[in-house]
């Protein structure tokens, strides 16, 4: 389901943190090398990563957009959309999937009509996969906001949702 | 003492001897008598809950004025992470496993004031149902050999005092004491040390390679983008033992001739970044890392780079790309990455179990490294025994050991009662090999010739339960999510061959699609770029070649053995074992479930979707799946 999205009050943000924003693209001027670590910082700023943002870095550190654009797009840890309160990312490594983790994931899309990547409307949830989140003897392994939770199965995934309003 | 030394030499340590005063100091502040309390606070445990048991241990010893008396600490991975928290009690490593905090204060007054022992928290073997006290004795890793992993439940990963103190950096003593670059290559090379991150490539030979290299800029690399699902060892080194990864660089980098290194870490391995950044601050500190090392002349940096999130990135050219910031794509490599790699300097590139195998060879020698394993396979390998087993966890065994023993004897067998199928090796790339093969010995060769491979040391083992096809799908699924698009047989191959096996296991494969997906596969293993697209379709191959009746039954009788592929399965309830209960009406998404209270319930065929929730969630075992 698409987000419906406040763009005035997404834009006030970015502009409240702008300075911060700036600073943050200074302290890499000397090292745009560094160009994944930069928006792993802006994306744990803003929880996503903003598109004049992406436009900003490539000003200042004279890369070229195209190059900022698909390295934004071309990593699994980056959203250019913005997310949910709350991060469910749902592990569907090999451990994980031969003890039904997609089950899980199967469960967020009857339940909230979630896909992968998306957003619920009410911003309460974003849900995500991993490939492997190696903790594979505890699968299937879920992280809501950081917190591991193991051996999780549909049933004790809805008593942990509700911990998370 | 060791404070008087430390302020006498202001923690940077300005020669060797100054390193060995330090650590002769540090040994001595240690009694060997002395009752430690190691909680093992690696990923695993902590999803357990070991962060809530080391707050409670850390208050029950304030409160009972313990803390001058014994000494307390959260250590790396212990590797038996299926039984986490695990606690275990020194000098007599008593073994406390799946420890919550409202146990602490029993542990605090049986065991270490009384010294007694509190039983309920013992592992029961379940083959002997005998209750295990001490942590060497528990079969799990009786049948180890922990050369590499075996510190980490000893020392606190976060203080490199511990590390010094339990012979941390003697190798690089050793080697800047006066071996020179060319005996330490020699000794990489006679140890038979081979590449620990899939390929098997011998080490030695990189190492010569790129100390030959023209250039006089050259970097030293650590592959700690871990990207195989099921395998999770180099997490645990690195965040257990960061500095044993930390001084095999150092010794390369002096080996190969760099004064400069970075750690290329996944981005979802936040407490292995955390510990790795710690220990670096700590090396500098100590003059370990720097200008001037140890007094020498030799001068090493490492950066830390965290990884995106893209599989793809564990392959050597495509890490390069991303360490300069660019989309992380693989290249052709007519050139070697130790001639021209990062920013077309030659780059030394090792796993992290790698760098973590080199300062136990230089301590012990080329000769003692030599004499584990097999032929072709020197030293230990560490797995990472997980799926459908009994002590799933990391293992360490030498090269040589049988699945069978890895399986039945480390790993304690099927759980259930039910019946072995297949064990994974190698990641995506890797392959299922069937019971027959289980008697054959684990290395490099061996596992290839079976048409799977060794890859990074993931073993993920499936029973009955388990669908091949549905395997073979999920694998290729998973690349072909994370090919970067570059070239065109990995792109469009594996989307024809997602294509084909979500029709089988929907019921609407035809015959014909066993021999495309050959095909398909030799024009991968032909035509693609990189190792992932090489190897993409090995999945498959070995599935077709191992356990072909499964695709058959697909494909001709519309059929599921193993009750995965909801397609092909009906849900039906038994009237006889139905209480009536009304949970699996309750938690169907269609209503398609109806019957009256305590009556037995029938499911709607037409409105069914076959998510499988009913059978799931039914206690009594009335809900059928054929």
């Amino acid at each position: 389901m698409d987000t419906e999205l406040d763009f005035t009050a997404l834009q006030a943000i970015f502009e409240n943190n702008a300075a911060k924003v700036e600073g943050l693209i200074d302290s890499y001027a000397d090292k745009k090398e560094q160009l994944i670590s930069l928006l792993q910082d802006v994306q744990a700023e803003f929880n996503y990563i903003p598109q004049d943002v992406i436009v900003r870095i490539s000003q200042k550190l004279e890369l070229p957009l195209s190059q900022v654009f698909s390295v934004a797009t071309f990593f699994q840890a980056f959203s250019l959309k913005p997310r949910g309160r709350h991060t469910i990312t749902v592990c569907l490594g090999t451990a994980c999937h031969v003890k039904g983790g997609q089950r899980l994931v199967d469960k967020m899309a009857r339940d909230f009509n979630l896909q992968p990547g998306e957003t619920t409307g009410d911003e309460r949830f974003t849900l995500e996969t991993a490939n492997c989140l190696g903790c594979c003897a505890l699968g299937p392994v879920v992280v809501v906001d950081g917190k591991y939770e193991s051996q999780v199965n549909p049933e004790k995934l809805d008593k942990i949702l509700k911990k998370y309003e | 003492m060791v404070e008087q030394v430390r302020k006498l030499l202001d923690k940077k340590l300005t020669d060797v001897a100054a390193l060995e005063a330090l650590r002769k100091s540090l040994q001595a502040d240690k009694d060997a008598s002395r009752t430690v309390i190691s909680v093992c606070g690696g990923t695993g445990c902590r999803a357990s809950g070991a962060e809530a048991v080391v707050a409670a241990f850390a208050e029950e010893i304030e409160k009972q004025e313990l803390a001058a008396k014994i000494e307390f600490k959260e250590t790396g991975c212990h590797g038996f992470c299926e039984r986490g928290p695990v606690v275990v009690i020194g000098p007599k490593k008593i073994f406390y496993q799946r420890v919550q905090p409202e146990d602490v204060p029993e542990i605090i007054a049986e065991t270490i004031v009384k010294g007694g022992v509190v039983k309920r928290l013992l592992y029961t073997d379940p083959a002997t149902d005998e209750e295990i006290t001490y942590e060497p004795d528990v079969p799990f890793y009786q049948r180890q050999t922990r050369l590499i992993l075996g510190a980490n439940g000893e020392i606190d990963p976060t203080s490199i005092d511990q590390y010094i103190a339990a012979g941390g950096y003697t190798a690089l003593a050793k080697v800047l004491a006066g071996m020179k670059p060319e005996a330490i290559v020699k000794e990489i090379t006679e140890a038979g040390l081979r590449g620990r991150g899939g390929g098997g490539f011998p080490t030695g030979r990189k190492w010569q390679s790129c100390r030959a290299a023209e250039g006089e800029v050259k970097y030293v690399l650590c592959n700690a983008d871990e990207g195989d699902p099921g395998a999770y060892q180099d997490r645990s080194i690195l965040e257990g033992n960061p500095h044993s990864v930390i001084e095999g660089m150092i010794i390369g980098a002096y080996a190969i001739g760099a004064r400069q290194g970075y750690i290329y870490v996944r981005n979802e391995y936040p407490l292995a970044v955390e510990h790795a950044r710690a220990a670096l601050d700590q090396a500098v500190e100590y003059g370990l890392l720097g200008d001037n090392i140890l007094g020498t002349d030799f001068s090493f940096r490492i950066t830390i780079n965290k990884g995106g999130g893209a599989f793809v990135c564990g392959e050597s050219s495509a890490l390069i790309a991303s360490l300069e910031g660019k989309v992380g794509e693989p290249r052709a490599k007519y050139v070697h990455m130790s001639e021209k790699g990062l920013w077309e300097r030659p780059s030394l590139l090792n796993n992290v179990k790698t760098w973590a195998n080199v300062p136990l060879i230089i301590n012990k020698g080329a000769d003692w490294y030599s004499k584990i394993g097999t032929k072709g396979s020197k030293g230990t390998m560490i797995f990472s025994l997980v799926g459908k087993i009994n002590n799933s966890g990391l293992v360490e065994v030498p090269f040589g050991i049988t699945l069978r023993e890895m399986i039945y004897d480390i790993g304690g067998g099927i759980p259930n009662g039910k019946k072995f199928k297949a064990v994974q090796t190698g990641g995506p790339s890797g392959g299922c090999i069937p019971e027959e093969f289980l008697d054959t010995p684990v290395d490099f060769d061996e596992l290839t010739k079976l048409g799977s491979m060794m890859g990074s040391g993931g073993m993920i083992v499936m029973d009955e339960d388990n669908c091949m096809v549905d395997v073979a799908r999920y694998f290729i699924e998973f690349l072909k999510g994370e090919s970067c698009g570059k070239c065109t047989p990995c792109r469009e191959g594996l989307a024809k061959l997602s294509e084909i096996l979500n029709r089988i296991t929907h019921g609407q494969g035809v015959p014909e699609d066993l021999e495309l997906m050959a095909d398909l596969g030799e024009v991968l293993h032909d035509g693609a770029l990189c190792a992932l697209g090489k190897s993409a379709a090995n999945p498959v191959l070995s599935t077709l070649r191992y356990f072909k009746d499964e695709y058959l039954a697909h494909i001709n009788e519309k059929k599921c053995p193993a009750g995965v592929c909801h397609e092909l399965l009906t849900f039906s309830i038994d009237a006889d074992k139905c209480t009536g209960c009304g949970v699996c009406a309750r938690n169907c998404s269609t209503n398609a479930i109806s019957g009256e209270k305590k009556q037995p319930h029938v499911i709607n065929q037409g409105m069914c979707i076959k998510c499988g929730v009913c059978y799931d969630s039914c206690k009594f075992g009335a809900v059928i799946k054929v």
